[in-house]
C-alpha cells in the first residue's frame, strides 16, 4: 500500500491490517442545534433538538416516529431546518442566522441509509468507487481496493449489487461511504436486518476503521441490546426532543422518563397513585390503576419525593418478577400478589407469560421453571416482586 | 402500383430527427417536470400535454402562423436565411418537435420520478453534482423509459399528417411525407397504390415497435425496477 492518503483530511483510507499504528487522528466535533417543522397528513411534527456527537459511536435511540431519520436528513442537508447551526468543528454546514446552507455534495457527511440504496444498476466496486471521481482512476482503484479489504467483501468487486446477499450488501455500504473519506457518519439504522453475530462483525470493522480515522459516528437504533453493544453515549429521542443523554448505563438503567422506560426494557409499565409514604422504611405504597372491576393492586416501592395522592408511573422488568405455585412464605420481598396465567408462549430460550392479577404484567422465566412448575393457562400463580424492582416515573 | 419511396425516405428522416432532437430536449423538460417543487408546474405540465388531446390542424395552424414571415420568429428566420421556414423541412421538424413532444417527455418524467429518491440522496451524500446524479443514477435508471419516449415520439412523428399538412404543405422531396402521398392517392382514387403505401407503413412502425418493446423488456430485466 505505498500512497493511499486523501487529500483533505491525510487520515489514511486503511486497511485494517494498518491500524495498528499509533496515530489516532482526532476528529472533529459534530454540534448541532436545529428545529424544523414537517407537516404530515392531518398532523404537525416539530424537531426541536440540541446535541453533540464527539469522534466515536454515539446512539440516537428512540422509537420509530421521534425524530431520528429527519435529525439525519438535517445534517447531511437532505432536509433544511427551519432554524439552527450545523457544525463539524469550525466548519459551518448550515446556520440559520448567517444564510449558510452548504450542498450536501460539499458536506462531506458520509450517510449509510437504512434501506442502502446500492447503486443496483453498477458492480459493488463501482458502488464503491462513486465517490471518488475527482481522483485519478489510479489513485481510485487503489483506495477502493484497501476499502474493500478492510471490509472483507475484495471477492465481490465484480458482482452486480443487487445481487448480494443483506450482510454483505451492508459492507458495501459502509465501504462506499468510508472511502469518501467523510468528516461525520451517519447511520441509519443499516444493521438492523442482520442476525447478531454478522452485526458484531461489521461492527468490529468499522471500529477498527474509526480508530485510525477517529470521526463521530451518529448510529440510529431502537434496539435496546445495540445501545448497550455500541454506545459510549447515547441521546434517546422522543417526539422530536432530546429527553437524556450520557452512558448507556446511566440513561438506560435509571430511566425517569417514560419513553426512556418503555425503550430500555420495562415491558411492565403502569399508571399509579401515591396511596401512602413510609419515609422511616424507606418504602411508599402506590395502587395501581386497575382494568375493569378488579380489586385494588398495591405495591411497596422505594420511597421518591412525591406526596401522597400524586401521579406516578412505575415500571417492572419482566424478568425480575417470580411466579410461585403456592403463596410464597417467609420472604423479603415485599409484594406478593396473586394472579392467573393467560398465555405461556416461548421465544428463544425464554418463555414468556402473561398473568392477570387485576392488572396484566409479562413475567419471563426460563424454560426449566416453565416445566418444574408446569405452568399453562390457567394456572393460579403468586407474583413477586421486590422493592426495589419497581421503578418510578414521572407521568 | 408504383410506391413513391421518396415519400418514405423524407418521412423516416423527419422522424429521425424529431426522435434524436427530442431525445436531448426532452430530458431537461422532464427532469424538470418530475423534480421541480414549482407550485405552478402543473401548468406547464398541461401545456406538453396539449399536443395529445389538440386536433393536428389546430397545432399545425398555429404553428403555420407562427413561422410565418409576419411572426417575430419568422421573420428573424427570413433575416437568417433569406427564406421562411413554412412549407420547409425545418419547419416541418419544428412543427412535429411540438406535435410529439409529451410522448417524449411523459414517459421521460414517469421513469425519472419513478427513481429512487433515497440514490439520488446517496449520490449527493457521496459528493455527486446534481448533474452527474442525473447521468450516472436517474438515467441509466430510467432506459426502459427512455427507450418507450423515443420510440412514440418516432412513431408518432413518422404516421403524423394534420401538421404536416398545415405546416409543410404537400412539396415532394421537401415536405410530402408518407402519410400525405397516401392522402393524395386516394383523392385521386389510386386505392391499390394508397394500399401499398398504407401497407408498407404499417409493416414498417410495426417491425420499429416491436424491436423496441422487446429491446425495452430485455432492459426491463437487466436494469431493475428499484
Amino acid at each position: 500500500m505505498s500512497d493511499a492518503r486523501t487529500i483533505e483530511s491525510g487520515a489514511l483510507a486503511a486497511p485494517a491490517s494498518l491500524t495498528s499504528r499509533n496515530n489516532k487522528p482526532e476528529g472533529a466535533l459534530l454540534a448541532a442545534r436545529l428545529r424544523k417543522r414537517m407537516a404530515g397528513q392531518g398532523h404537525e411534527f416539530i424537531l426541536d433538538v440540541e446535541f453533540h456527537a464527539a469522534p466515536g459511536f454515539t446512539i440516537l435511540f428512540g422509537a420509530s416516529g421521534a425524530g431520528k431519520t429527519t435529525l439525519l436528513d438535517c445534517v447531511a442537508g437532505l432536509v433544511a431546518p427551519d432554524a439552527g447551526r450545523i457544525a463539524i468543528g469550525e466548519r459551518i454546514l448550515f446556520d440559520s442566522s448567517q444564510g449558510a446552507d452548504v450542498a450536501v455534495a460539499k458536506r462531506r457527511v458520509g450517510y449509510v441509509f437504512q434501506d442502502l440504496a446500492l447503486f443496483p444498476h453498477v458492480t459493488v466496486e463501482q458502488n464503491v468507487q462513486y465517490g471518488l471521481a475527482h481522483l485519478a482512476q489510479a489513485e481510485r482503484r487503489e483506495r477502493s481496493s484497501a476499502i474493500l479489504q478492510a471490509f472483507r467483501i475484495a471477492h465481490l468487486a465484480r458482482r452486480w449489487a443487487r445481487e448480494i446477499s443483506g450482510g454483505e450488501s451492508q459492507r458495501v455500504a459502509l465501504a462506499r461511504t468510508l472511502v469518501t473519506d467523510p468528516a461525520v457518519l451517519l447511520l441509519d439504522e443499516p444493521l438492523a436486518a442482520l442476525d447478531a453475530p454478522t452485526k458484531g462483525k461489521i461492527i468490529d470493522d468499522l471500529r477498527e476503521w474509526n480508530r485510525t480515522h477517529g470521526i463521530p459516528i451518529l448510529y440510529v437504533t431502537h434496539s435496546r441490546e445495540e445501545v448497550f453493544a455500541l454506545g459510549e453515549r447515547v441521546i434517546v429521542l422522543d417526539a422530536g426532543r432530546v429527553v437524556a443523554e450520557g452512558t448507556p448505563h446511566d440513561v438506560m438503567t435509571a430511566p425517569r422518563q417514560e419513553t426512556v422506560a418503555q425503550l430500555a426494557g420495562f415491558e411492565n409499565i403502569f399508571d399509579a397513585v401515591v396511596e401512602s409514604a413510609h419515609p422511616e422504611r424507606g418504602t411508599m405504597v402506590c395502587r395501581l390503576a386497575t382494568t375493569g372491576h378488579a380489586g385494588p393492586v398495591l405495591l411497596e416501592t422505594p420511597l421518591v419525593r412525591a406526596g401522597v395522592g400524586s401521579a406516578l408511573r412505575v415500571g417492572i422488568r419482566a424478568g425480575d418478577i417470580l411466579l410461585a405455585t403456592s403463596r410464597p412464605q417467609g420472604l423479603s420481598a415485599r409484594n406478593v400478589i396473586p394472579g392467573r396465567i393467560t398465555s405461556v408462549e416461548q421465544r428463544d430460550v425464554i418463555v414468556s407469560s402473561r398473568v392477570t392479577c387485576g392488572v396484566e404484567m409479562e413475567v419471563h422465566l426460563t424454560l426449566a421453571a416453565r416445566d418444574s412448575l408446569q405452568l399453562a393457562p390457567g394456572s393460579e400463580v403468586w407474583l413477586v416482586i421486590k422493592t426495589h424492582s419497581c421503578h418510578l416515573m414521572e407521568r | 402500383m408504383t410506391i413513391d419511396w421518396q415519400a418514405f425516405w423524407l418521412t423516416l428522416q423527419l422522424a429521425v430527427t424529431v426522435s434524436a432532437i427530442l431525445l436531448l430536449l426532452g430530458l431537461p423538460v422532464a427532469y424538470w417536470i418530475a423534480f421541480s417543487g414549482w407550485r405552478w408546474k402543473f401548468l406547464v405540465e398541461a401545456v406538453v400535454a396539449l399536443p395529445i388531446v389538440l386536433p393536428p390542424t389546430v397545432l399545425g395552424f398555429y404553428v403555420l402562423v407562427a413561422l410565418g414571415a409576419r411572426s417575430p420568429l419568422g421573420r428573424w428566420w427570413i433575416s437568417l436565411t433569406g427564406h421562411t421556414l413554412a412549407f420547409t423541412f425545418s419547419g416541418l421538424v419544428i412543427g412535429s418537435i411540438l406535435y410529439s413532444l409529451p410522448f417524449a417527455v411523459q414517459p421521460f418524467a414517469a421513469s425519472f420520478a419513478g427513481v429512487d429518491r433515497r440514490l439520488m440522496a446517496a449520490s449527493a451524500t457521496l459528493g455527486a453534482s446534481p448533474l452527474r446524479t442525473f447521468f450516472r443514477v436517474i438515467v441509466p435508471l430510467s432506459v426502459p423509459g427512455l427507450i418507450t419516449g423515443t420510440a412514440l415520439s418516432f412513431a408518432h412523428t413518422m404516421g403524423e399528417f394534420g401538421v404536416v399538412l398545415m405546416v409543410g404543405g404537400n412539396i415532394p422531396g421537401v415536405t410530402r411525407t408518407v402519410s400525405i402521398d397516401i392522402y393524395d392517392r386516394v383523392q385521386a382514387s389510386d386505392y391499390a397504390g394508397a394500399n401499398g403505401t398504407a401497407l408498407v407503413l404499417l409493416a414498417f412502425c410495426f417491425v420499429v415497435l416491436v424491436i423496441v418493446y422487446s429491446l425495452n423488456r430485455k432492459a426491463w430485466s437487466v436494469g431493475p425496477a428499484k
